[in-house]
């Protein structure tokens, strides 16, 4: 079986400082892959190099086989599903617009696009009928997360990343917001990777976790192994379930 | 007040809104492309702002001096009057530029790259609607600065409302400076009016 996305011993220096060290990894396609690590463990630097907003320093990102430097890197982000904690909603946009954005970009005609951005609030539970002509301002945080993922849903991506993007939520938004991405997650199938500090949202939402400490990789198990995994960092993680 | 006066009134507003209208469009013209460079060549942005930063220094009286020996751009009329406008009209347009761009949140920016935009999808959908009511702001101050310089371009024979004042100055006449002075003052309310107008039309966000 193929790779959906690869790491090969790739490092990421910025000035003297090493943020990734010698990384390697690899993810059969369909499967959830957390990045799990403290802030500064370089994991929102690894998903970055997914969609080629950063480029190693050494190594190689495979994207299906094939080396982010030898694709065409607006093809990839077009085809790559991002979802941020912030979430980056354009303010002057509806959320029709939002959503319907890299559907319009790849050149979908306007009917397939509204039938699509409908068919996407339904799935992250908002009536299109009340929020298709809104503004990202007239939202709250939960429902303008909700719009962010339906935002990286929309072109049917082969890769979905994302990036601590329920962080800033309360805990019950939080909680409903990973119910919903555990049912997307059942429906679709889809490749992705999630990067949070939460040892628990981890265990919860993951198919694999991958522990960084300090730019390497210290652990990667399924969440039934990664409970059981004896390494300093893990310790640390797990410690902090009581 | 006689009918010769109201007659020479409305010609020369004409003339001084047409040296505004004239001088702004050429000064956007160039300050905002070149903004929108800055935004992309950081290396830039001190030279180039400093250069507009100085001629904003000179007084315009002497501005309009300098410029009547330069072959080519300067002289006696209205084309040297236009260039010291457009000189004096750039650092505004320039500056919100520049600052109205890189105002726009970064998790937008962010978002619009990983997207797949171009940079040039990103100029026009995302940094140019987003920073609209920053640089609509600068032209808004640039063009009330110009009305008012424009008084001046009467002194090297460029026309407008500035052909009263100094008139008026010259022969100790309270009417030839009023007559000069409030058709000024108003254009500037107008012109303020009418881009507080275009301010609320963009402030969607």
């Amino acid at each position: 079986m193929t790779a959906a996305l690869e790491f090969r011993q790739v490092s990421y220096r910025i000035g003297g400082n090493l943020i990734l060290d010698n990384l390697d990894l690899r993810l059969e396609p369909g499967r959830t892959l957390v990045l799990l690590g403290r802030s500064g463990s370089g994991k929102t630097t690894a998903l970055k190099m997914l969609n080629g907003l950063l480029v190693p320093s050494a190594g190689q990102v495979l994207v299906e086989d094939r080396a982010t430097t030898d694709w065409d890197l607006i093809e990839l982000r077009r085809s790559i599903g991002y979802v941020i904690q912030e979430v980056g909603l354009f303010p002057h946009f509806t959320i029709a617009q939002n959503i319907g954005l890299v559907p319009r970009l790849k050149g979908w005609p306007p009917e397939r696009i509204r039938a699509r951005v409908s068919e996407l609030l339904h799935q992250v539970g908002l009536d299109p009928a009340q929020f298709l002509e809104r503004h990202p301002r007239q939202l709250s945080g939960g429902q303008r997360q909700r719009i962010g993922v339906a935002r990286a849903l929309a072109a049917e991506p082969k890769l979905l990343l994302f990036d601590e993007p329920f962080g800033a939520l309360d805990p019950v938004t939080r909680a409903e917001l990973q119910d919903q991405f555990l049912e997307l997650r059942k429906r679709f199938q889809k490749t992705s990777i999630f990067v949070t500090h939460d040892v628990r949202e981890a265990l919860r939402l993951g198919t694999d976790i991958a522990l960084l400490a300090r730019g390497r990789l210290e652990v990667v198990a399924t969440p039934a192994e990664f409970v059981k995994a004896d390494t300093p960092e893990a310790r640390a993680f797990l410690s902090t379930l009581e | 007040m006689n009918a010769f006066l109201w007659q020479e009134m409305a010609q020369l507003t004409g003339e001084h809104f047409v040296l505004v209208l004239v001088s702004m469009a050429i000064a956007v013209a160039i300050g905002l492309p070149t903004g929108v460079l800055l935004t992309r060549r950081a290396a830039l942005r001190t030279p180039l702002l400093g250069f507009a930063n100085v001629l904003q220094t000179i007084p315009s009286l002497a501005l309009f001096g300098f410029l009547i020996p330069i072959p080519f751009i300067g002289g006696i009329g209205k084309r040297t009057a236009i260039v010291a406008l457009v000189l004096y009209a750039l650092l505004p347009i320039l500056r919100n530029t520049l600052t109205g761009i890189l105002g726009v949140d970064g998790a937008v920016r962010e978002s619009a790259i990983a997207m797949g935009m171009t940079g040039r999808q990103m100029l026009w959908e995302v940094e140019l609607p987003l920073a609209a009511p920053t640089i609509t702001a600068g032209v808004r101050i640039a063009t009330i600065t110009t009305i008012g310089t424009a008084t001046i371009a009467a002194a090297i024979g460029g026309g407008g409302l500035g052909v009263f004042i100094f008139r008026g100055i010259a022969s100790v006449d309270t009417t030839q400076i009023l007559a000069g002075a409030i058709p000024a003052a108003l254009l500037a309310l107008l012109s303020d009016g009418g881009f507080s107008w275009i301010e609320r039309r963009f402030s969607v966000s």
